[in-house]
């Protein structure tokens, strides 16, 4: 069981959240190319190491958090409020 | 060597002491015609096609580890071809064609045990969606039989399909050519007969890179040396991300861990493969007598070969509602395999924008049964350099064409599939 820290509530079992997934896909104007929509849509990263991801507390606060967590051990290495940086993100 | 009642017999008279190896162990030459990258089902069984349908033999297949250590020996052994949408049912129906005589292709016991598999239905709802993928079934040539609620009472006695259970039984969608095989075995018998041909499997040999020069494959970077050849086949699914991501490739992929569990070992209770789509559940019973379970997800990226446990406990819920004898067993093991989870939910057996380079991978949760055809069409894409028909709709591109195969309706979503 995940231990996630929630930036409101503080860190609670894994099975209070639902999964979000990559969160550093971002959406594209309306009017960009085709080819930035499949990727926004459907391409991935999917690395393997730490891995920025949405979550949200939805069995507690209901609010949606970042998390870096190291996809090889499940280790959660950081995690933000939406608008904070993680560690290492540009200001 | 031929495997026979007269080489058992002969081995006796040595007390099986003098058994060959069923396959060599070479070291890896400085140049391939092709090279297959993954030893385990999938990869073997593209080397052993390559070999025998297109008379390639020079071969090698490089192995992290060791055949057959991945996914092909964390599945849970679960055979079928009960799909709705044509491009899958057409596909999964040429495998488990493959299934049915693999065992005399191979000359090893795959233990290819048609017993079955039974998907219950515990609503209207799940009623009509049942009859309206068999009857796809049987328009597409496969076995389908709609069983009532009494049918599946009387075949299935430890089956909860009271009125009060938690998950009432209203009837049930039976493949009756479905069933299991041997994970192990499937490894190993296309392993012997890629060797028996000429490939060369090579184990302990991690592809650490692939050159790419002017757009085409030049050869692959190893923890055991540069080898160089023209064809690279990918059959790596759990990682085909990261092996992409070598030739500059980003997939439609996340990778996702699934876990199973099974029982110790008791007396033959299941003579059939039971599912559930509603409780996300599926259960068998091994030749040694284990009951092998699975459900969902861990529901979150990784590459870790180990899940968390609330999805165990969701699954003994779900095995507990369903069959409430088994309460008495016990949990002996529980392991987890690392999945290609695609934005369709179905796989990608096709040419990579690089020359010289195809994948197949993107199994989710369906890779083991599909693991004959799989190697068929996959050695038929590389030496022909285009698909065939039977692999033309799953291509990379049909993401970006609004060509998705979605079984499941569940969208750009790949750990809902």
């Amino acid at each position: 069981m995940l231990l996630i820290p929630c930036p409101w509530c503080g860190p609670r079992a894994q099975s209070e959240f639902t999964y979000g997934g990559d969160a550093t896909v971002v959406r594209p104007p309306a009017d960009a190319s085709e080819a930035a929509w499949v990727a926004f849509v459907y391409l991935r990263d999917n690395p393997a190491g730490p891995h920025d991801e949405l979550w949200q507390h939805s069995a507690g606060c209901r609010r949606w958090f970042r998390v870096r967590r190291d996809t090889r051990t499940h280790t959660i290495l950081a995690n933000a409020r939406p608008g904070a940086p993680l560690p290492g993100d540009e200001a | 060597m031929k495997y026979s009642i007269f080489s058992l017999a002969r081995n006796a008279l040595f007390h099986h002491e003098r058994w060959p190896l069923a396959w060599r162990s070479p070291t890896p030459k400085p140049r391939y015609d092709a090279i297959i990258v993954g030893g385990g089902g999938h990869g073997l069984a593209t080397a052993y096609y390559l070999a025998k349908e297109h008379g390639l033999a020079d071969i090698a297949v490089l192995e992290k580890g060791y055949l057959g250590g991945g996914n092909t020996g964390r599945n849970t052994t679960i055979v079928r071809s009960n799909y709705h949408l044509d491009p899958n049912a057409h596909f999964y129906e040429m495998s488990l064609k493959l299934w049915e005589g693999l065992s005399r292709e191979l000359n090893f016991n795959v233990m290819y045990s048609p017993r079955g598999v039974l998907n219950l239905c515990h609503s209207p709802a799940d009623i009509d969606a049942a009859m309206r993928r068999g009857n796809a079934m049987r328009l597409n040539g496969i076995d389908a039989e709609f069983l009532s609620r009494e049918e599946i009472a009387r075949r299935i006695p430890n089956l909860d399909c009271s009125r009060e259970a938690r998950f009432p039984v209203l009837g049930g969608l039976l493949q009756p050519r479905g069933g299991t095989a041997r994970h192990d075995a499937v490894a190993w018998g296309y392993a012997r007969a890629a060797d028996a041909r000429g490939v060369d499997l090579i184990q302990q040999c991690e592809v650490t890179g692939i050159r790419v020069e002017n757009g085409a494959i030049a050869g692959v970077e190893t923890t055991r040396g540069f080898v160089a050849t023209e064809k690279v086949g990918l059959a790596v699914a759990g990682h085909s991300s990261r092996l992409a991501a070598m030739a500059g490739i980003r997939l439609p992929i996340e990778s996702h861990t699934l876990q199973a569990l099974v029982s110790d070992p008791v007396k033959p209770v299941l003579d059939t493969v039971v599912t559930s789509g509603a409780v996300h559940f599926y259960i068998s019973q091994s030749d040694k007598g284990e009951l092998v379970m699975g459900g969902d997800l861990d529901f979150c990226n990784a590459y870790s070969q180990r899940g968390n446990l609330p999805i165990i406990e969701h699954v003994i819920g779900a095995c507990l509602a369903l069959f409430p004898s088994f309460g008495r067993l016990k949990v002996m093991r529980t392991w987890g395999g690392v999945c290609d989870m695609t934005m369709d939910g179905s796989p990608i057996i096709a040419r990579l924008p690089v020359k010289g380079l195809t994948m197949t991978g993107g199994w989710c949760y369906g890779g083991f049964k599909a693991t004959p055809a799989s190697g068929w069409l996959h050695a038929y894409t590389i030496v022909r350099g285009e698909p065939h028909p039977l692999n033309a709709a799953f291509t990379l591109e049909r993401f970006g064409r609004g060509e998705t195969i979605d079984e499941k309706g569940a969208g750009p979503t790949p750990w809902a599939h």
